[in-house]
């Protein structure tokens, strides 16, 4: 079974015939097609920069005329940054930021190893019932975490962990395990054999031939999950706002913006740059690194 | 419920995730030294077994036996008294509240899919092989970066609503003023704005859409598209005969992809309107249930109607990618 991934990187990297798409899309005159396309991506990036204008814009600005208005009428403030980024009281939600950084790094790095770990296994060990425990780790990429939360928090009561870290880090590692598992197993069975058996031959055991052989080939879907992973966990609202949603130190920033929807509904300038700071992370990971996330999004996309 | 722990500064946070990162390099370090004393001793199957684990230990406990315990939960009423069998069921698809919540539902999985990928189609035929073709699908795809909080914020500032007469700051009020309309509370009219929520899971998905479904175009054998060019196909056509059979697996990949997103989809409508004004679907009505209303029982029947209503989209997902795997 060959992965989606070494697919797409073939694909792009021989474009022969031109693209088939081009004649595919056939002779709509290029000139209509880069119109049609220019509307629509400032039709998908207009509401995005209505925001950011407004995050720097003074509140009294925001609240009298619309944003347009600020290239003809510019005024421009940082005061919004300050009160969401240093200012007092619970306007100021650089804490959560901080806990959506705690948070988010050890959701990654956890699931990434241990899947590593058992997709090594399944991929490259002969055992009873692996083929039957593989499909089950598979299928429980359908359970919706909805069925899960209500137990586990109650578990989570009783271990005296909720409201910590420790529970949201323990949730996501249990929701990403199936399609890491899937992923991970997927590109180590594309290591050629031979180089596992030369290995074996001298006289590498499985431990080592995982740490010094298969990681660091696995280092792009490494990357590939990783990012998918960081982004689903950094985003995430359902979870965070189970198992840490009254817990002011460790809830992260989605949250502290949605209790911020609530509570300050119509306060738009902080809004918009609370609203910008949360985004502005997972932009930068998201523009740095896009290749490796679309790899990630092609190989998984059950995850829905 | 959840205890209120002493105020943590950011060092000591920092320094609980370095804690947490130990914690979990302990087990992980654990493991492979007891591997690598069974190898020593011959026991392969051994060492397999100690490799997957801790991953199937996290599976059965977060989330086999939650889903068990969820499932069973759904049998008994509110409080967890009482054992009411399949009432909680019959709830959902009786009472009016809840068929309201259904068919919102059904109109998300609807509409969303095939607005979102008939949108990342179009622009992907668009820019394949222009210039600047990366930037203008990240221009596109940058919104499945922004979280569906940010995203609900954005288009919630869009749908701002001030009085006729008074400046408009919402940009789609602005626009229907310009127009000579007066402004309207989207997201407050039912049954339309469902729909305007809706469309910020269009917005974030047609990037979803467009690049997976440029991929498949891409892969389209340059062979098929030249004889069709030589026997004179126009455009219409070449995409009608060509171009849409040979990305149909993808097409479904994707549609079903983004239909158990809408099943699932949450953050949008908490954040927006909070359920209020009869915009709420299952996945919300499951959270108000289960902690705003106390009905436990009602919530977790919600829960695993989702569950039952996702299984066979997913094994019809995964049949479309296996297909689509096979055809490249």
């Amino acid at each position: 079974m060959t992965t989606t991934d070494i697919r797409t990187a073939q694909t792009t990297k021989t474009r022969p015939i031109a693209s088939a798409a081009a004649t595919a899309g056939g002779h709509l005159s290029s000139r209509w097609a880069s119109l049609a396309a220019v509307v629509l991506a400032v039709a998908w990036t207009i509401p995005t920069f209505g925001l950011l204008i407004t995050s720097i814009r003074p509140e009294a600005e925001i609240k009298s005329s619309g944003w347009w208005t600020f290239f003809t009428n510019p005024s421009f403030s940082l005061e919004n940054y300050q009160a969401v980024l240093g200012g007092r009281g619970s306007d100021n939600i650089s804490p959560s930021f901080v806990n959506s950084l705690v948070i988010t790094v050890p959701a990654v790095l956890a699931p990434l190893l241990l899947a590593a770990l058992a997709a090594y296994a399944f991929a490259w060990m002969d055992f009873r019932g692996r083929n039957v425990l593989f499909v089950a780790i598979f299928a429980l990429q359908v359970v919706p975490i909805q069925v899960t939360l209500i137990p586990l928090l109650t578990l989570y009561v009783d271990l005296g962990i909720s409201g910590t870290y420790w529970a949201v880090w323990l949730s996501h590692t249990m929701f990403a395990l199936p399609l890491a598992v899937f992923l991970l197993h997927n590109f180590m069975r594309e290591i050629p054999r031979e180089l596992i058996e030369a290995a074996r031959v001298d006289g590498a055991g499985h431990v080592t031939i995982f740490f010094r052989l298969m990681l660091p080939m696995l280092t792009p879907a490494i990357a590939a999950f990783g990012i998918y992973q960081f982004l689903w966990v950094w985003n995430d609202l359902l979870v965070a706002l189970t198992f840490a949603g009254s817990s002011k130190n460790v809830a992260p920033m989605t949250v502290a913006l949605f209790n911020l929807t609530g509570t300050r509904g119509s306060s738009w300038h902080l809004l918009s740059a609370g609203a910008f700071v949360s985004i502005i992370v997972p932009v930068i990971v998201f523009v740095a690194l896009q290749r490796y996330f679309v790899r990630g999004l092609l190989a998984g996309s059950v995850k829905g | 419920m959840h205890y209120a722990a002493p105020t943590l500064t950011m060092g000591g946070k920092f320094f609980t995730m370095a804690l947490g990162l130990l914690a979990f390099a302990a087990v992980v370090a654990v493991i492979l030294l007891l591997a690598a004393l069974a190898e020593r001793r011959g026991g392969r199957r051994r060492v397999a077994w100690l490799f997957i684990l801790p991953t199937v230990t996290l599976l059965v406990v977060g989330l086999i036996y939650p889903a068990l315990r969820t499932m069973l939960r759904s049998l008994y009423n509110a409080a967890g008294t009482s054992f009411i069998g399949l009432d909680n069921y019959l709830t959902i698809f009786q009472s009016d509240d809840q068929l309201l919540v259904l068919r919102n539902t059904v109109l998300w999985v609807l509409v969303t899919p095939f607005v979102a990928t008939a949108v990342g189609l179009l622009y992907a035929i668009l820019v394949d092989g222009a210039r600047g073709e990366s930037i203008a699908k990240a221009m596109i795809f940058l919104p499945m970066a922004i979280s569906f909080v940010g995203a609900s914020i954005i288009w919630k500032f869009i749908y701002e609503y001030r009085q006729e007469g008074v400046p408009q700051i919402g940009l789609l009020n602005q626009v229907i003023v310009w127009l000579g309309g007066t402004p309207s509370q989207f997201l407050v009219g039912t049954p339309w704005n469902t729909f305007f929520l809706i469309v910020v899971m269009i917005w974030i998905q047609a990037g979803f859409a467009m690049t997976i479904l440029s991929a498949s175009i891409k892969a389209i054998p340059g062979e098929i598209v030249e004889a069709a060019r030589l026997d004179g196909v126009g455009a219409v056509q070449m995409f009608r005969f060509v171009t849409l059979p040979s990305i149909r697996p993808s097409v479904v990949v994707v549609l079903t992809t983004i239909a158990i997103g809408c099943l699932k989809v949450f953050d949008i409508i908490r954040t927006m309107t909070g359920g209020a004004f009869g915009t709420s679907v299952v996945a919300n009505e499951f959270y108000s249930q289960s902690f705003s209303a106390g009905n436990q029982g009602l919530g977790a029947a919600l829960a695993v109607l989702l569950f039952v209503l996702v299984i066979p989209i997913v094994i019809y997902n995964i049949r479309q990618m296996r297909a689509s795997e096979s055809q490249r």
